[in-house]
Order: structure tokens, then C-alpha cells, then sequence
């Protein structure tokens, strides 16, 4: 049935309502005034130079990027044998184990965060590369093993079975046959592990300290204290990461099917 | 036996950077701040005493829940028009206005707060278009405050309602829609007598998930509340992080926890109860 009138034009509302604040900071960032007005009194690329002369703020990006890549790779590595197994092995306590690793997701990130300080201030891991990879990873995990479990289960099973009859091992078969067919969805996965510890900011903001912070973490901050356009700069930075992760992804195998239909 | 190795990374990354730090939660809200702000090793139920016996955490209370129960309906009501309109479209225009719809949710909170800001602040958008046109001599005062946190929260929750209720309404025949208008029914008629009931439980999922969302919420009413307004996630952060009061912060977020685990639990005894199988 064709939408009246008014569904359509509380449907632009609602779109409008969605897309306007990326929008806006897409135009605020090029402003060439000091404030984040709006006309902006001109356009320039000043607040992008600020932002790469910002030492501190490049500093906290070159980070977030590291942490990203090493968290994409941990959470890969660990969540590909857990999904292998919960999509294609029988053995005892498959189904509790699965809903364990998808546990951090149903908790509020500002609870974990707030339970990761407490745990690692006293053994002195708040702040450091393996306090934040660690936190990051167990955010990460649970996307990793579910986006892999629906890929495991999208290649058809005969063709391992095949492999077994021809005489290969079942671990020579699952690493020649099944993993080269699930590839799509281990790149997916790899990016979205790498977008979710990229935007990360709650969990970041109990952990970081003054020696190593993160680009979301900066940007908050930021944002709390000052309002020039310098902030819409460095949020378009990370829009254009996330936008730029996205299209690679798309273009490699196709966003939607990597992903799955559930 | 092989299976349960090949989960074993996976699940020590989580015993360690989850269960091992959120049960140490629950241990450390039975601690004791001293008078000095120290704090102290017992098994004792005095911290959630304060906090519960403290006028102020029902004030919190309050607001959190007022404010995510009024933003997740209005995000579910903005929400229903975008899904209908993505249900109705052509088929090659649907996955484009689905993208759309979700696509906030690849883009950081804090990055889209600054758009807000550029929008609703006293120089933003908004208030050069009101006195530009005359309506208003003096800036309308729309973030810094509880309008903000109202507004950036609603749009931050739209996404994940369009998400279940594109999921929820994908499977509702629209032909019943057309039977109805075949029948005389008027537009509106046919909305309020057919698609609303039929959509009523996508629409219930819906609100829930907005509802949990929005109490547990930190970034939109920190940033967008721009300091004066409080809620529960912005207690615990102040707690934990400037007051340092572990014990405290500890126990409300054991406190929202609880609360959380309750609405879940509610909602699903409730959603058991309309359609039973």
C-alpha cells in the first residue's frame, strides 16, 4: 500500500532527525570560524591543519588505530575456534558456552568499564597497552564469534565431509576447506572488531590515563570543555575511518552478505 | 572434548576482562568507605544502605527513568513512519532508506553530539533560523540542559528501533492492509485498526530496548546535559572517577544491574503472556 501523506512526512522527520547531526558536523568542520555556528561565517580547511598540528590529539588517533588492529587480530584469532566449534562440533555444553560468549553485550558498557578500573587499578593494568587490549577484546570477542559462527555455518558441511573421504585429517580439512570458504566473513569480522574498539569511548574512559589515551576518549573531552570546530574536525576523522572501513569491506566481499541475514 | 578447547582462548579473554572484573564489582560494593574516603575491606550492606536510604539516588531515579521511558517512546513513535515508509518502498530503494536508517549506529556518539551541538546551541541552526525569521529576540536555550539530553537521546536510540521494527514488521502481510482498504476502510482507519495492533508487539520490543538503552545511557547526558543534568550512569562515573567512592560507585552499578535484569525479566513474563504458544 502506497504511505499517505502524513507517515511520509513524519518519515522525513524521522530521517532528518537521523542523519542531521553527521551532516552538520560534515559542514562545521570545513567552517572557517571559531565557534560551532551555524551558517558558518565561511568555509576553510583551518580546523583540519589544527588537527593534524594537534600532537596530542595525533598522538591519541596513531593509538587508537594501533589498539584497533591488535584488537581485531586477538579477537579473530581467539573468536574463529570458539565459532568453528559452536557451529560445526557436538560436545557438551555447547549452548551455555555460546551464550557465554555473548554475554559482555548484554551488560552496559559503562558497568563494564566501571568494573574493569576497579579490577585493574590495583594490579596496575588501568592505563597500559595490555589493560586497554584486553578490555577491548573481550567487547570485541563476542561480535567476532557470532559474525563467524553464521559464516562456519553458511559453508555447506558436505564439502568438509568430502575432504574427510578423500583422507584428509579433520583439522587439515576444516583449516583448507572450510576456512578459505568462510574468508568473507573473517574479513567482516576483522572490521567491525576493529570499528567496535575504534569508537569505543565508555570503557576507554575509566582506563585511559595521561600517558595513553584514545581518539574517542580525546574527542569527549573535548567536547566536555570546548566547543570550536577543531571537535567536528576530529569527529569527521573518525566518521571517515568507520565510512572508509565500511567501503573496503564492501567492496572486498559485500557488507550485508559477509554480515549474514540474522 | 576438542570443541571445549577451541572455545578455551575465547572464553579466558572473557573470564578475565568480564566475569573476573564484574564479580569483584559486586565484592567491592559490599565495601566500606571510611569517614576519610578510604576504602575499607568488610561484608557489610552499609553502602547500599546509604544509597538507597539518600534522597538524591531517587531523584536520579526518577530522572533516568522519566527521561529514557520518554525518549524510548518518542523514538519508537519516529520510528514506525521511517519503517512503514522503507516497507512500502520499491524494492531497490528499500536497502538504501534501511541503511540510512541504521547508518548512526557506525558513527560515535560523541561525533554525532557535536552535530547536536552545532545544531541546538545558542548560535546553532535552530535558533539562527527562529531569530533570523523574527520568532525570537533571544536564543531558545535547547541543549546544556534536559531539552538536549531529550533530544540527543531520542536520536540516539532511533536506530535500534528501527532495526527491531524493520525485523518485526518484515513479517506482517501487508495484504491484510490492502483487504481493509479494499473494504472501505479510510487511511487512518486501516493504520489504527489493522497495521498498529498487528505491529504491537515489534513496537513493545521495540520500546524495551530503547528503555534498557537509555537508562544505562552515559555519552548523550553527560555531553548534551552539558554538566546539570543527572542521572544514574552519570553518578557512577562521577563516583568512580572524581569522588573516587569505589564501594559507592560499586553498589549503584550493581543497583542498575539489578533494576535492568528486572525490566528484562518483565518484559518477558509480559511478552510470554500476549502471545502464547
Amino acid at each position: 500500500m502506497r504511505p499517505g501523506w502524513f507517515l511520509r512526512l513524519a518519515a522525513i522527520c524521522g530521517y532528518a532527525l537521523l542523519l542531521a547531526p553527521a551532516l552538520l558536523v560534515f559542514i562545521i568542520s570545513f567552517s572557517a570560524g571559531d565557534f560551532l555556528n551555524f551558517p558558518p561565517p565561511g568555509f576553510s580547511l583551518r580546523w583540519y591543519a589544527a588537527l593534524i598540528d594537534n600532537g596530542q590529539l595525533m598522538a591519541a588517533l596513531r593509538n587508537s588505530a594501533l589498539l584497533a588492529a591488535g584488537v581485531a587480530c586477538i579477537a579473530l584469532a581467539a573468536g574463529m575456534p570458539a565459532a568453528y566449534a559452536i557451529a560445526r562440533l557436538e560436545f557438551p555444553g555447547r549452548g551455555v558456552l555460546a551464550g557465554f560468549l555473548a554475554a559482555p553485550l548484554l551488560l552496559p558498557t559503562l558497568v563494564l568499564g566501571l568494573a574493569l578500573l576497579l579490577a585493574m587499578q590495583p594490579m596496575r593494568l588501568a592505563a597500559t597497552w595490555p589493560g586497554l587490549m584486553l578490555a577491548h577484546a573481550m567487547v570485541a570477542v563476542p561480535f567476532a564469534v557470532r559474525i563467524m559462527t553464521t559464516a562456519f555455518g553458511g559453508v555447506p558441511k558436505d564439502l568438509e565431509e568430502a575432504a574427510w573421504t578423500l583422507g584428509a585429517t579433520r583439522f587439515r580439512a576444516a583449516l583448507r576447506v572450510t576456512l578459505p570458504l568462510a574468508a568473507p566473513g573473517a574479513i567482516a569480522a576483522g572490521a567491525l572488531c576493529f570499528l567496535v574498539s575504534f569508537d569505543e569511548t565508555v570503557i576507554s574512559l575509566f582506563l585511559v590515563g595521561p600517558r595513553l589515551s584514545t581518539l574517542p576518549v580525546e574527542m569527549f573531552r573535548y567536547a566536555e570543555n570546548r566547543t570550536d570546530p577543531l571537535v567536528a574536525a576530529l569527529a569527521m576523522t573518525l566518521i571517515g575511518v568507520a565510512l572508509a572501513v565500511v567501503l573496503l569491506v564492501e567492496r572486498l566481499v559485500g557488507f550485508t552478505r559477509a554480515v549474514g541475514r540474522n | 572434548m576438542i570443541g571445549l578447547l577451541l572455545c578455551l582462548p575465547a572464553a579466558l579473554i572473557l573470564a578475565a576482562g568480564f566475569v573476573w572484573p564484574v564479580l569483584l564489582l559486586g565484592r567491592i560494593s559490599f565495601n566500606r568507605t571510611t569517614d576519610m574516603g578510604a576504602m575499607e575491606e568488610a561484608w557489610t550492606l552499609e553502602t547500599y544502605a546509604k544509597i538507597v536510604t539518600d534522597d538524591f539516588t531517587w531523584d536520579l531515579a526518577w530522572n533516568t527513568i522519566t527521561l529514557s521511558a520518554g525518549a524510548a517512546a518518542a523514538a519508537v513513535a519516529l520510528a514506525l513512519p521511517v519503517t512503514l515508509l522503507i516497507r512500502s518502498a520499491p524494492p531497490r530503494w528499500r536497502g538504501v532508506l534501511a541503511l540510512m536508517a541504521v547508518a548512526p549506529l557506525l558513527v560515535s556518539g560523541t561525533a554525532r553530539v557535536v552535530g547536536w551541538m552545532a545544531i541546538l546551541g545558542d548560535q546553532g541552526m535552530i535558533n539562527a533560523l527562529l531569530t533570523g525569521l523574527g520568532l525570537t529576540s533571544q536564543p531558545l536555550r535547547l541543549i546544556n540542559n534536559l531539552t538536549g539530553v531529550r533530544i540527543g537521546l531520542t536520536e540516539s536510540l532511533m536506530p535500534y528501533c528501527c532495526l527491531v521494527l524493520i525485523a518485526g514488521l518484515s513479517r506482517l502481510d501487508s495484504r491484510l492492509e490492502e483487504a481493509a482498504a479494499t473494504l472501505g476502510a479510510t487511511r487512518s482507519r486501516t493504520f489504527f485498526r489493522v497495521t498498529l495492533p498487528l505491529a504491537a508487539p515489534a513496537l513493545a520490543a521495540a520500546f524495551a530496548l530503547a528503555f534498557v538503552l537509555g537508562v544505562s545511557a552515559f555519552i548523550t547526558p553527560r555531553l548534551m546535559g552539558g554538566g546539570r543534568v543527572f542521572v544514574v550512569a552519570t553518578e557512577i562515573f562521577d563516583l568512580a572517577l572524581e569522588t573516587v567512592d569505589w564501594p559507592a560507585a560499586a553498589a549503584l552499578a550493581m543497583l542498575l544491574l539489578g533494576t535492568l535484569v528486572v525490566a528484562m525479566v518483565l518484559r518477558g513474563v509480559l511478552a510470554g503472556r500476549e502471545a502464547p504458544r
